[in-house]
């Protein structure tokens, strides 16, 4: 089955390692393994939200287009990994062995749905 | 193959009858285990098993009956199984994990004679088991899921029986159990055994499932019965099949010890009116002596064995009651030393007011009545109805009538069985009688 490692970050430690927690070395090492297993269809990492842009509707449902830093976001997903392995315990373990779910950060685990 | 063609077709109709009816749950929970792990999907495994008694139906009383009705049906509902993958879209996706290609190309003329190729689908049916038992008691899955998931799929019971058994109403048992399966399909939580590094936390999840089971069986929480007796036998069961399925564990030997020393009092439990009889004054001449032997026998092994823990404590302190004449001969000491050996793993309420409970019989009454109050600050406990109980007991034998009586009414305040309720109302009449 595949799954979708979200690595999620925190607004406050954007910088990951600026405040404690994993660093990117760690970070690199993990996508060294992961990658070397075989279980990796795709990967990606994201750059901090403040560079994000975001499309949404306004009352009228006209789009709005803004871009950050958005206050109100306390987390964010900050790279992700879609990996294909036999059931959902084997991608906790790799969600587990993730720097993205050492203090800090976690990693959200979904079912990638098969359509 | 025996086979029986010159049976006339009623009699043939009803022996093939007589042989599915016949099956039990066990057979039945074994197909759906093999079934389960083939396909990963509950849906799907018990559609087919479903279609392959039909089958059976059909075939049987022309072909005549399988020297292993049970492998029949197994191999049929597999390959139903494959069938109707192959007519669905998901097939591509699920072929690699099923590798049923393979499969079918070694079994090209399994259809004929089932029977025949099956040898190592009876070496694996204890793994399927087994595996079952941990996909229903996984533990991303809600508790009350997992004890749901277990009686419907490893007890055998149907959706209707469970609900009974939960006291829950159908439909929303139904749900429940579409729920349920449905996140083990979509999460794709496996039905294999686990690895190696999982395996002893899963299994804690599945000895736990078993003996939740027996306790909702052993004390009703609500409803008017003490007892349920088709619950703790089903945990009885259960807890001999995973014996079976892991006999090289400490904690599961210490579970079926346990069950079975508790199961042994159940003639004692409750006098002719269904009404709970308290351990100090059941008749220990009606306990079951052969269930006592056998859960000593386990409760000795499992204690010895490394990676004893909570379960084979707990059968521990079961078994110095069962081998005891009476309550009052009781080796109140050794109980209150394995009550704390028990906190060391489970430092509990429950725990530590059984602890407080021995205690006080170990080492006098005031004793005991320190240390229960030392607990009720404790809000779970101040909830608790035992712990009301066994409050109201110590005060009585000090000579507190008043306190105790009041001890007796804040456990009739909270939620119980009717039956432990008028228990009670007596025990509290009686000390006002006392007082009059």
């Amino acid at each position: 089955m595949k799954y979708a490692l979200l690595l999620m970050g925190r607004t406050d430690d954007a910088g990951c390692g600026d405040h404690g927690g994993a660093d990117p070395e760690e970070f690199f090492a993990f996508d060294k393994e992961i990658t070397e297993a075989g279980v990796v269809v795709t990967s990606f990492a994201l750059e901090d939200p403040e560079h994000g842009v975001r499309v949404s509707s306004d009352d009228d449902g006209a789009r709005v287009v803004t871009s950050g830093p958005f206050a109100e976001v306390q987390e964010f997903v900050g790279g992700t990994y879609i990996i294909e392995v036999a059931d959902i315990d084997e991608a906790l373990s790799w969600a587990r062995r993730s720097p993205g779910s050492a203090p800090g950060g976690h990693v959200e685990v979904r079912p990638v749905a098969p359509y | 193959m025996s086979i029986a063609r010159d049976a006339p077709g009623g009699a043939a109709e009803d022996a093939a009858h007589r042989v599915i009816t016949g099956l039990g749950r066990d057979a039945r929970a074994r197909i759906l285990s093999a079934l389960a792990r083939r396909f990963g999907d509950l849906d799907l495994a018990e559609d087919m098993m479903q279609e392959a008694l039909l089958q059976a139906l059909q075939v049987w009383p022309q072909a005549g009956i399988p020297d292993s009705p049970e492998a029949w049906l197994m191999t049929t509902a597999r390959h139903r199984g494959i069938d109707a993958l192959r007519r669905r879209s998901v097939l591509r996706q699920k072929l690699p994990r099923l590798r049923v290609e393979q499969e079918r190309a070694l079994v090209p003329q399994a259809l004929d004679d089932p029977a025949a190729v099956v040898g190592d689908e009876h070496d694996l049916i204890h793994d399927d088991r087994l595996g079952l038992f941990f996909a229903c008691a996984h533990p991303l899955l809600s508790p009350e899921d997992r004890i749901a998931l277990t009686l419907r799929f490893l007890g055998g019971l149907s959706t209707t029986e469970v609900a009974h058994a939960l006291l829950r109403p159908v439909p929303t048992m139904q749900q429940r159990i579409v729920r349920a399966k449905r996140r083990i399909r979509t999460l794709g939580i496996a039905f294999g055994v686990p690895r190696r590094d999982d395996l002893p936390e899963r299994l804690a999840g599945v000895q736990r499932v078993i003996y939740l089971l027996y306790a909702e069986g052993f004390t009703r929480s609500e409803g008017t019965t003490h007892t349920r007796e088709d619950l703790t036998a089903e945990a009885v069961r259960l807890a001999r099949v995973l014996r079976e399925l892991m006999p090289g564990s400490a904690e599961t030997a210490g579970l079926l010890g346990l069950l079975l020393l508790t199961q042994a009092r159940r003639p004692a439990r409750t006098d002719d009116d269904g009404r709970p009889v308290p351990l100090a004054e059941q008749d220990r001449t009606r306990w079951d002596r052969q269930l006592i032997d056998e859960g000593i026998t386990l409760t000795e092994s499992a204690v010895a064995a490394p990676g004893a823990g909570p379960y084979a404590i707990q059968a521990a302190i079961a078994a110095v009651h069962a081998e005891a004449a009476g309550w009052d001969t009781t080796d109140w000491a050794q109980i209150a030393v394995l009550y704390q050996l028990l906190q060391t793993h489970d430092d509990g309420p429950v725990v530590r007011l059984a602890g407080a409970v021995a205690h006080g019989r170990a080492h006098g009454m005031d004793a005991g009545l320190r240390r229960l109050d030392a607990l009720a600050a404790e809000p779970a406990l101040d909830r608790f109805r035992p712990f009301h109980i066994a409050r109201a007991l110590t005060l009585q034998e000090l000579g507190e009538p008043h306190d105790a009586a009041a001890a007796y009414r804040r456990a009739l305040e909270l939620p119980g069985n009717e039956a432990e309720g008028e228990y009670l109302a007596a025990a509290l009449a009686g000390l006002e009688d006392q007082r009059d």
